[in-house]
This record gives structure tokens, sequence and C-alpha cells, in this order.
């Protein structure tokens, strides 16, 4: 039955790349894990904060409106020009990374050397707080988010980043994949190889890589745990950044984005806590594990297997191989 | 800048310089216990000087408060005839001062190789983003750290493992990968807490020779740290003895072996 044989395939291939987006959000969670053993709660938030602030800065809207209006009893809520996406991403990684100085400067740096529970805390304090400032500064509504992929208008002349319709045959049967999620495909892995570029062929990636492995070591190399830690969170605000205008292109800018961050938990059961290897191919394996489980299963089941499905296999991994698929087997590598 | 205070010529025949380092009545303590008590000395340019003393007696405590782990309560570090404000760790190493661990601090999921790149680090000066768009200059500073790295690995004979994953290695091989990561820091002064513990007769005697050949040939300052006295009383130039926080012995080998409570310190405990 080739039909079904095809579909599987489709199913298969819409796995993958709803993976890509489960990965990268664990990405974020193993850079920040990996170089301070903080859990950072907040990454679905910064994920949200990061789309928010992309969709804000891109439609001219003026920050805290909201509450200028009330304090001054103004109106104002619109700048009245729009922001071209390119220069909107590059605006919103300085605000990533301002946001990064920030938590490490009023948060974190006063809490070094604290119980793991402790800064965990603080993280899960950190996630509301900036889901409130989020809320404040640009405001809660659902935003429609554009980032060019099927027209021009909102980039300089004479770039051309258009993508058509993709559907390719195979058997004599009509695929049909959603260009979106090409485009959040190819970003990801330029997104990773860069990383690994990054961490491996820079001074600050092996710096971060040396923080990552022995704090005491990393200092008697001269290595300021402080700048690394900004350095990581920026990092991994970027990596929201680029989750957070995915996933938001794809269903919306709204609250409920944050709770990708808990779909990555299980993500990061399979990977392991500290395997940037395996958060990447737990991502795979859930996002393509859940839309199979769906199609072959879910049936039989009553559906909305996609609900629980991440979570009973992370559970099974729990009990079976608690360190991941890569603790310990492999040797760590950034 | 040194302290010209004319320094001496070592029994082999060795120039040793003016003071490089000098520790001003350090005092420090953790809650009740002094771990250091009023201590002062000297290091000089190129010599090997030893810290000695029985286990506890607050040498790895010494060489922490030199390298910025531990803030003394009371005392003055001087470094190249200047006092020295409270500095972190890291703020020390890129002044030049590199150093080991009694416990080995290696990053284990490195190779070799990168170990030692990582002491590199605080000679690294291209920023970032010159990195990303300078890439020729980025790639001569690359090209240079590395021949440095291959050259402190060639010079420790640890050429074979140089892709193996420290975690792989046996202890002993383990301090001398520590040894070249430091040494690739082409330190001023090079910080050594017990870097033949725990090693069999023959290691001993390498990395013995090694601590001679980096001073010989580089001219590095060493201090170092050993709760044998046997050991480094080959070794070092000068010696400076702990016991119990307080130094009683500071001298040449000679003179502190004869030295009454130095004699006492040591009958007193048992040698491990
Ligand atoms: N971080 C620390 N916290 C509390 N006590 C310490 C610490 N480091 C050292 N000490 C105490 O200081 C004393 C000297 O220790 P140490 O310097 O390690 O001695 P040594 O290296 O000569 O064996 C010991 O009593 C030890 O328990
Ligand atoms: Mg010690």
């Amino acid at each position: 039955m080739p039909e079904q044989l095809v579909f599987a395939m489709e199913v298969f291939l819409n796995g993958l790349m709803a993976g890509v987006m489960y990965a990268l959000v664990a990405l974020g969670f193993v850079l920040i894990f990996k170089a301070s053993g903080i859990f950072n709660f907040a990454q679905g938030v910064m994920a949200l904060f990061a789309a928010m602030t992309f969709v804000g800065i891109q439609n001219g809207q003026v920050p805290f409106a909201h509450l200028i209006n009330a304090i001054f009893g103004t109106k104002i809520h619109y700048f009245g020009w729009e922001v071209y996406s390119v220069f909107a991403i590059l605006l919103t990684v300085g605000v990533m990374i301002l946001l990064a100085w920030m938590v490490q400067r009023f948060v974190f740096r006063h809490l070094v050397g604290q119980e793991p529970i402790i800064l965990f805390m603080a993280t899960i304090g950190l996630a509301y707080f900036l889901e409130g400032v989020a809320d404040l500064m640009w405001g809660s509504e659902i935003k429609r988010l554009d980032v060019c992929l099927t027209d021009n208008t909102c980039l300089p002349q004479g770039i051309n980043l258009a993508i058509d319709e993709f559907t390719f045959e195979i058997f004599g049967y009509g695929f049909f994949i959603d260009n979106l999620d090409i485009t959040a495909t190819i970003i990801a892995i330029l997104l990773v190889t860069l990383l690994v570029v990054f961490s491996q062929y820079t001074k600050q990636g092996r710096a971060m890589r040396a923080v990552a492995d022995d704090h005491q070591a990393a200092l008697s190399v001269g290595v300021s745990l402080n700048a690394i830690w900004i350095l990581v969170w920026s990092v991994a605000g970027f990596v929201a950044l680029v989750a957070g205008i995915m996933w938001g292109a794809k269903s919306g800018v709204q609250f409920s984005l944050s709770l990708i961050a808990l779909k990555a938990l299980p993500v990061l059961m399979l990977g392991g806590f500290t395997s940037i290897p395996g958060a990447i191919i737990g991502g795979l394996i859930i996002g393509v594990g859940e839309k199979l489980f769906e199609f072959a299963i879910g049936p039989m089941i009553g559906g909305a297997t996609e609900n629980w499905f991440a979570y009973v296999l992370a559970l099974l991994f729990l009990v079976f191989r608690p360190q991941g698929l890569f603790g310990e087997k492999i040797i760590e590598r950034v | 800048m040194l302290d010209q205070t004319e320094g001496y010529v070592t029994a082999d025949g060795r120039k040793i310089g003016g003071v490089v380092m000098e520790m001003k009545n350090i005092t420090l303590r953790f809650g009740g216990v002094e771990a250091i008590k009023d201590i002062s000395f000297d290091i000089r340019e190129g010599e090997i000087r030893a810290i000695i003393g029985p286990n506890g007696a607050g040498k790895s405590s010494m060489l922490n408060v030199i390298s910025g782990f531990y803030i003394p309560q009371q005392g003055e570090v001087w470094y190249k005839g200047a006092p020295r404000p409270p500095m972190k760790p890291f703020e020390v190493a890129r002044q030049g001062i590199a150093r080991t661990f009694q416990n080995i601090a290696l990053f284990e999921g490195m190779s070799v190789l990168d170990n030692v790149m990582t002491g590199r680090l605080t000679q690294m000066q291209t920023g970032l983003f010159a990195q990303a768009f300078w890439k020729g200059k980025a790639e001569a500073e690359e090209t240079e750290n590395r021949e440095k790295a291959e050259k402190v690995i060639d010079f420790l004979e640890i050429q074979a493992i140089r892709k193996t994953p420290v975690a792989r290695l046996p202890y002993g091989l383990k301090k001398r990968v520590e040894l070249a990561r430091a040494l690739a820091a082409e330190p001023t002064i090079l910080l050594l807490d017990e870097p033949m513990a725990g090693m069999n007769v023959e290691e001993k005697e390498d990395m013995s020779r090694f601590i001679l050949d980096v001073n010989d040939e580089f001219g590095t300052t060493i201090a170092l740290i050993e709760h044998d006295m046997g050991v480094v009383m080959d070794l070092s130039d000068r010696v400076v003895v702990m016991d119990y926080g307080k130094k009683i012995g500071d001298g040449t080998p000679d003179e502190v072996r004869s030295n009454q409570d130095v004699i006492d310190a040591y009958l007193g405990v048992s040698h491990d």
C-alpha cells in the first residue's frame, strides 16, 4: 500500500521538522546548564519574549505603551514606521544580549555557589517576571509574525528570500511540505553549524567549553566566569529568538509559546542535559516519534496522543536509561 | 620594576634575579581555623622555590592566596614591585601567574591538545568580532598558539597522547598535562601544588626532570609545594617550611635541613 507509505513518509518529515523546533529550545537549555549548572526554566519564556520583541520592533510598536499612556494620559501606540526584518532581528539580538547581562548582573551574580535547587527557583521567578515584562512592554494580544518567507515586502530592495511553494513527487504521489518548515530546518542547521564553529574555533568558544567543563580550571587559565555566563545567556537568548520567530511564524506570537519549554523537557531526558548532539537528536526523535505514533497508533486509541507521547517516552527513558541517550557514552563536545 | 636587591648564584651556576613576588604578613582564616598565620617570604626571579610542610600545614592555602583563589584577611601580596589589589583568580592568571592543582583540575571532556590550548587563552588578543570579520588575523593567531602548544607538548613528551581525551589518561599523565597547560601560558611564575603526589618513583623522577628543564630552558620562576621533604631538597633553590599555619623555616635546603624546628615538626608527624 504505497499510498500509506508515502503518507507515512510525509508524517515522518513533518515530525522531523517539529523536532527541529524542540531541539532548538532544548539547545538553549543545554547551553546554560552545561556552563553554569542552572536549569533555566525561563528558556521558553525567553523565546516568547524574543518573538514579541521582534514583532514589536518590526511593527514600530512603542514599548511600554500602556504604561506610558496610563501615567501621562497620552494615547501613543505606534511610532508609525515599520522596520525591516533583518534590522528588527539585529535589534532583538541586542535586546537579548542586554537581557543576558541583566540576568547575570542582578540575579545570578548574587547566587554564585548556591544549591542547584535555589538557582532553579530563581529561573522560575525569572520566567514569570519576564512574562510580565513582555506583557507590559508589548501587550498581550496575539500577533502575526511575518519574516518574509513568501514575499519580499519587509526586506530592503534587491534582497530576495522568497521561497515558492514546495511540492515534489515520489512514486507518482505528490508530497506537500510547508515551506516554513523547510526554512526553519535550514535555519536550524545553519544555527547549529554556527554554534559548533563558534565553540570549536573561537577564543570565546574555547573559554565557554572550558567553563562548561570545570570552573576552577577555567579560572586558572584566565577565564572570567561572569563574562562567559553573560555570553552563554546571550547565545541562549539568540537561540530562543530563532525558536521564537519560527514557532511564532507558524502559530502566531502568543503566550502559549512559552509552553514549548515543556516539550523540551522530555527532549532533555532523552538526550541528556549536557549533550548538544543529544538535544538535537532527542528533539528529532520526539518530533518524529509523536507524529508517527499519532499516525499509526493514535486512531486506535482515540487520538490526541501528541499531548502525552513525549512524556511517556521520557518516563521510559528515566526508568531504563536515566543518563539519556548520550550521557557518559560520548565525549562532550559543545 | 623588579626589586633589584641583588640576586644570587646557585651552586650549579644559575643566576637568580631580584624579588618578583613577596608575601607580606599574610594571615588567612576559615571561621575559627587559622590556615596561615602572619607569614612573609619572597620569591626571586628564576628560582625554584619550595613550600614544604606536613599535611594540613597551610601550603595549598598559601598557593591559593598567591593565585587569587583565597583572599587573606591580613597582609599584602607584592608582585613585580607593587602591592597587588584583591583580585579574582582569572585576573591573577592574566598577570602571568599559572598554576596546577593538588587534586588536578583538567578539562576532562577535552583532548590533551585542547587542554593545552586553553592555556593559551590569556595570550589571545583578537576580539570576537575581529575573529568573525578579520579571518586572516584570527587564523594567524590560532596558528601561532597552536605551534606554541605543540612545542610545550613536545617538551613534556606527551605527543603520543595529543588527541586522547584527558578523562582516559592515568593519574601520572594527567599531572603532566596539567603542567603542560600551565606552561602554555608562558607564565612569569609557575605555581605547582604537589606535582609529584601519588606518583610512582619513575614518574616522580620524570616530573623532577621536567621541572628542572622548564626552569632551565625558559627561565620560569617556579614555586612548588611538597609535603615529602626528600623530593624537593634536590630540586629547589630555597625552601619555606610551614607547620600548623606558621612559617618555621626559610632558606636553602641545607639550612632548612639543619633547622631544629623543622626537624621537630617532621619527627612529630608521620610521613605519608
Ligand atoms: N576552603 C577551605 N575551607 C575551610 N577550611 C580550609 C579550606 N582550605 C583549607 N582549609 C583548612 O586550612 C588548613 C590548611 O589546609 P591546606 O592549605 O590545604 O594544607 P596543606 O596544603 O598544607 O595540606 C586545614 O586545616 C584545612 O582544613
Ligand atoms: Mg595541600
